[in-house]
C-alpha cells in the first residue's frame, strides 16, 4: 500500500483530503490526515465576530464532519518531518512514512514577536481578530465602550487575508454608527504598506472609500513595540501613534514544526515553486496554502484554486511524470465596506486587481472594484458555499485560472 | 519605463527610478543614485547592498535584512532613512518589492 500524508486538516488539507480519495484506488493508497485540533474554525467569519454580526457558533463545525470516510484522520501534535527518511514523527512517539507527503499547516499570529503586544493590556485593550478567542474578547469590549481613540495595525508582511484589517475598519464605522458614538470614535488605519493596499487601482478606489468614511490612513509605519504603559505603538523610525484599543493584526508565521523540521524561511513557510506547489528542495514533498512562500495572497480563495493544481500535479508526480499544471497565484477576496455593502477584487502574480464584473463578464452578478449590495450577498452566501461545496472538493462554477474577460485596465 | 543616464551609463528606468536590468547595476551607479536621496554610501551601506543584491529573487522583508547579521532592522533605517526596503532596493539596482498581498 502507498501512502499520502497530508499535514494540517484546515481549508487547504480537507479540500485535498477529499479530491485525492474520490480519485484514488482504496487498495492502492491510504491517505491519511493529521491535525492538532477537532474544531474546523471558518476563518472568515472571526471578522463579524467583534461587530455582533456573527458568534462563535456560526464559525465552528468538528473537523471529522468534512474528512471523508477512507481517510485515516489522526488528531496529534506533530513533532516534525524528517524529508530524507519519508518520516513524519508525532509528539508521543508515532511515526508516519509516506510517499507523498502535502503540507497544509497555514499560518498563525504570534504577539510574541512584537515586544510589549502581548502584555498587560493584551486581550483587555489591544486584541487581535485572528483567533476566536481575540475576536469574543473583542465584542466584549465594543459593547460597552464609550469612544476614544481606535487604532487599526499590521505588525508585518505578509499576513492571513489582506483585506481583513480594511474590511475591519469599514465595519467599526457602521458600527459605532449605529450605536450613535461614531462622533466620539477617532477611527485609524496604520499599515506598513505605502498606503491602503499594494497595488494602484485597488489603494486608489479602497483609499477613497476610507476618506469617505472619515477614517485616516497612516502608511509606511513598521511596528517595533507597544508602550502599555502610554499607550502608544512605536515605529523604527521614531513615529508613535496613541490608542485607547488597539487593533492588530500580529507578525504571522508559518507553523512552529516547519522551524523544528528546518524546513522553512525566516517566518517558517517553506520555499515552494510558485507555479507547480511543489517544495523547492523535495521531490515528493507538495505545500498548500499559507504554509508556502508563493507570492500571493495567504486566503482560503487563493488555497481553493490552488487545490485544483495540486490535484493535477500529484496525480502526474504519481505516475512519475511532469508536473503540468501551473498554479497563476490566483486570488479572490470579497471586502466588506459596511451599511450592507461589499466590494470584490480578482488578481493573480502577473494582474493588479482590476475594474469589472465577475465571474460572467459584462452581467456579473458581482462588481470588480465597485461598492455594490450584490457583492455584500455574495459574502453572506460564500459561508454556506464554504461548508457544503467547497471544503468537499466539489466543482463551483468558478474558473480556477484567473481570467482577463469581464475586467479593465 | 524612462531612459536615464547615470555616472556616464544610459540606464532603462521604471517610473519610479528602480534599474530595469539589474545587471547594468556597478558601486558607481549606487552612489550617483544614493545622492539624489541625499545619502552618502560607506562600507555598511555596501554590505547590506550586497545582500539585498544576494536576496533579491526570495522575497525580501525589512525584517529579514534585520536578521542578516549585518545590520539590525534600527541600524536598517538609520542607513536608508523613511522607507529602507523601498530606497535600499533602488540604490541596489534589483526591482521594487512587492508586497504580497
Amino acid at each position: 500500500m502507498k501512502k499520502i500524508l497530508i499535514l494540517g486538516a484546515g481549508t487547504g488539507g480537507t479540500i485535498m483530503a477529499n479530491k485525492l480519495r474520490k480519485a484514488l484506488d482504496r487498495e492502492e493508497w491510504d491517505i491519511t490526515i493529521v491535525d492538532k485540533h477537532k474544531t474546523h474554525y471558518y476563518q472568515p467569519g472571526f471578522l463579524f465576530i467583534p461587530f455582533g454580526i456573527y458568534n462563535k457558533q456560526d464559525v465552528i463545525k468538528p473537523k471529522a464532519d468534512f474528512i471523508p470516510a477512507g481517510v485515516n484522520i489522526i488528531y496529534n501534535d506533530i513533532d516534525k518531518i524528517v524529508p530524507d527518511n519519508n518520516k513524519v514523527l508525532l509528539e508521543g512517539g508515532k511515526v508516519l512514512n509516506y510517499d507523498f507527503l502535502i503540507v497544509a499547516t497555514g499560518t498563525r499570529v504570534d504577539p510574541t514577536e512584537t515586544p510589549g503586544l502581548k502584555d498587560e493590556l493584551w486581550q483587555k485593550e489591544i486584541f487581535d481578530f485572528y483567533t476566536v478567542e481575540g475576536a469574543v474578547a473583542l465584542r466584549e469590549f465594543f459593547e460597552t465602550w464609550q469612544g476614544g481613540r481606535l487604532v487599526m495595525n499590521i505588525a508585518e508582511l505578509p499576513f492571513k487575508c489582506p483585506v481583513a484589517p480594511l474590511e475591519f475598519v469599514f465595519l467599526a464605522d457602521e458600527y459605532f454608527t449605529k450605536a450613535g458614538i461614531r462622533d466620539k470614535v477617532d477611527i485609524t488605519y496604520v499599515t506598513p504598506l505605502p498606503g491602503a493596499f499594494t497595488k494602484p487601482k485597488s489603494t486608489k478606489m479602497l483609499g477613497e472609500l476610507l476618506d469617505e468614511k472619515n477614517i485616516t490612513v497612516i502608511p509606511d509605519f513598521y511596528l517595533e513595540s507597544v508602550d502599555n504603559k502610554e499607550k502608544k505603538i512605536k515605529s523604527y523610525d521614531g513615529q508613535e501613534i496613541p490608542f485607547d484599543v488597539l487593533a492588530i493584526v500580529p507578525v504571522n508565521k508559518g507553523d512552529d514544526m516547519i522551524e523544528r523540521s528546518g524546513m522553512g524561511d525566516d517566518l517558517n513557510f517553506i520555499p515552494t515553486d510558485k507555479h507547480t506547489l511543489r517544495s523547492e528542495k523535495h521531490e515528493n514533498i507538495f505545500v498548500l496554502g499559507d504554509a508556502s512562500n508563493i507570492p500571493t495572497s495567504k486566503a482560503g480563495s487563493v488555497v481553493h484554486f490552488a487545490a485544483d493544481v495540486l490535484f493535477d500535479n500529484i496525480q502526474c508526480a504519481i505516475k512519475g511524470r511532469e508536473l503540468r499544471a501551473k498554479f497563476d497565484g490566483h486570488a479572490n477576496c470579497y471586502i466588506e465596506t459596511g451599511f450592507g455593502k461589499g466590494s470584490l477584487i480578482d488578481f493573480n502574480y502577473e494582474t493588479e486587481p482590476l475594474p469589472g464584473t465577475y465571474p460572467l463578464p459584462g452581467i456579473g452578478p458581482f462588481g470588480l472594484l465597485q461598492n455594490t449590495k450584490m457583492n455584500h450577498y455574495g459574502k453572506v452566501i460564500f459561508r454556506w458555499i464554504y461548508w457544503h461545496i467547497l471544503l468537499k472538493g466539489k466543482e463551483l462554477p468558478i474558473e480556477n485560472e484567473m481570467t482577463m474577460a469581464g475586467k479593465k485596465r | 519605463m524612462a531612459q536615464k543616464t547615470v555616472a556616464g551609463v544610459n540606464l532603462e528606468v521604471t517610473d519610479d527610478g528602480y534599474l530595469v536590468d539589474p545587471s547594468q547595476w556597478t558601486e558607481k551607479i549606487a552612489k550617483e543614485i544614493a545622492k539624489e536621496e541625499n545619502i552618502e554610501l560607506n562600507d555598511k551601506h555596501f554590505e547590506v547592498i550586497k545582500f539585498i543584491r544576494e536576496n533579491a529573487d526570495s522575497g525580501l522583508t525589512i525584517r529579514k535584512v534585520g536578521k542578516s547579521g549585518i545590520v539590525d532592522i534600527k541600524g536598517f533605517y538609520d542607513l536608508f532613512p523613511g522607507g529602507p526596503l523601498k530606497m535600499s532596493t533602488k540604490i541596489a539596482g534589483i526591482p521594487k518589492p512587492t508586497s504580497c498581498v
